[in-house]
This record gives structure tokens, C-alpha cells and sequence, in this order.
């Protein structure tokens, strides 16, 4: 994870378009300016970065199944928990898996795991909204790649 | 008054926290009833799993801004229970 870049999926293990869900590995830093104020002398995983962790496994999944058609953008949480804290240094398994792939938008269900313990899960909405640029989907694909993004799995590429 | 319109009107107050009675198949989802988008993501959603259908709303909403159709076709909750119960009807075909 680079949390202060927003880079917060570090591994695509699996993207089964089939099955519509993927799995993502996320290791939280040990160090990170983030841990100064979130909390000097007791460090811990800010519960927003870890809603956004599930979003961002979440979105490359959409990106997965639509084969980049567009920029999925958080549009609602709901039924969101956060079941433990987590501290610098921990080793993450993130899980997301389409509930519902509408016309303009798609909703997940994502999950957080610390070895087998469940660590927070929430059903997410997305809008998917068209590219700003080319540039910006060449950038995004590079990024995707950076990460194992299987390029040659999306289910229409 | 259609059970496609009375499931999508339960569905709008539920999603919206708009009494019931105020939902009138006249009633304009945006202009009388004062949805948002991010509402109207979750009663498309709902509207979806209910009905098993998948509502195409990127093509209604371009259909709208190239000025083809009107708001009124799609918003409108009667016309929008028609277009239900014609999605609806293709599945079946």
C-alpha cells in the first residue's frame, strides 16, 4: 500500500470474470506519515482507508467485467463494518464480488480478511462515468498491469 | 392502477422516505417527487432485482440529451412502469 499516493491494492491474485469476484493482497506499511496523527503513540489503519481498499478491489473488478468501458466512482456505502483494528506492518486479503451489474452503475459486496478473521465488509455502489482522456486509460492500464492486473481475463478483451 | 406501479412506488418510498400517498402514477420521479441521482441508483437497483430486469438507463439518458425522448417518458412513474412492464415482457419473449 502507498497510502499517501491513494495506491492501495498492491497484488490482483485472482480475477475470475466467471465468477465475477476477485481477490486482491493490500500490506499496510509499517511506516507512513498517515500513522503520525492516526494516533501518535497508538498507529492504526484509518477505517476510511480500508473502506476505500474495498472500493478500489471493487472498481478493478468492474474494470475486469466491462473491460474498461469507464471509470467506476463511489457513489454509496452501505451495511459498512469495521469488525477490528488493524496496525501498521499487517498483511491484508481484500475480496470483492458483483451483487448487482446495472446500466450506469454496479453494486459489490467486499471484504477484508487478516488471515481467516474478518476484518470490515460493506456493499458498495458505483457509477461508471466515461474517461476523462485517453491518457488517462493508458495511465490506469499501467497501473493495472503494475499490480497483475490480468489484462488478457477481462471478460470481453 | 398497475401492481408494476404500486411495486415501484413502494420501492420509491422505502428507498426515499417519501409517504406513500404522496407517489401518484402522474408523479415525475425528478420534478414532483425531487429524486437524486444517487437515489435513483438505489431504486434502479431495487427496481432491477425485483423485476429481474436490467433498466438501460445510460441508453434512456441519451436518448434525453440528444433530445429523442423526453424526461417525461422515462420519469414519469406510469410511463416508467411501462417501460418496466415492456422489459419485463422481452425477458420473457
Amino acid at each position: 500500500m502507498q497510502l499517501e499516493y491513494f495506491r492501495l491494492i498492491d497484488r490482483i491474485v485472482t480475477l475470475d470474470t466467471a465468477a465475477r469476484t476477485i481477490q486482491c493482497e493490500a500490506d499496510v506499511p509499517t511506516q507512513s506519515t498517515i500513522f503520525d496523527g492516526h494516533f501518535p503513540g497508538m498507529p492504526l489503519m484509518p477505517g476510511v482507508l480500508l473502506m476505500e481498499t474495498m472500493a478500489q478491489a471493487s472498481g478493478w473488478l468492474i474494470l475486469g467485467l466491462t473491460n474498461f468501458a469507464g471509470m467506476p466512482l463511489l457513489a454509496a456505502f452501505k451495511e459498512a463494518k469495521l469488525r477490528s483494528f488493524i496496525a501498521p506492518g499487517t498483511a491484508l486479503i481484500v475480496n470483492a464480488s458483483i451483487h448487482h451489474q446495472g446500466s450506469g452503475f454496479a453494486v459489490t459486496h467486499a471484504e477484508i480478511r487478516r488471515g481467516e478473521r474478518l476484518v470490515c465488509n460493506a456493499e458498495i455502489t458505483f457509477r461508471l462515468m466515461p474517461f476523462p482522456n485517453d491518457a488517462f486509460l493508458t495511465n490506469l492500464k499501467a497501473v493495472a498491469a503494475s499490480i497483475g492486473f490480468p489484462i488478457e481475463a477481462s471478460a470481453d478483451g | 392502477m398497475s401492481a408494476t406501479f404500486d411495486t415501484v412506488a413502494n420501492i420509491i418510498s422505502e428507498t426515499c422516505d417519501i409517504p406513500r400517498d404522496k407517489i401518484k402514477p402522474e408523479s415525475h420521479a425528478i420534478n414532483d417527487l425531487g429524486i437524486d441521482s444517487l437515489d435513483f441508483l438505489d431504486i434502479a437497483f431495487a427496481i432491477d432485482k425485483t423485476f429481474g430486469i436490467k433498466m438501460p438507463l445510460e441508453q434512456w439518458t441519451q436518448e434525453v440529451n440528444e433530445g429523442r425522448a423526453t424526461t417525461e417518458q422515462y420519469f414519469v412513474l406510469q410511463n416508467l412502469s411501462q417501460r418496466i412492464d415492456e422489459l419485463v415482457a422481452a425477458k420473457k419473449a
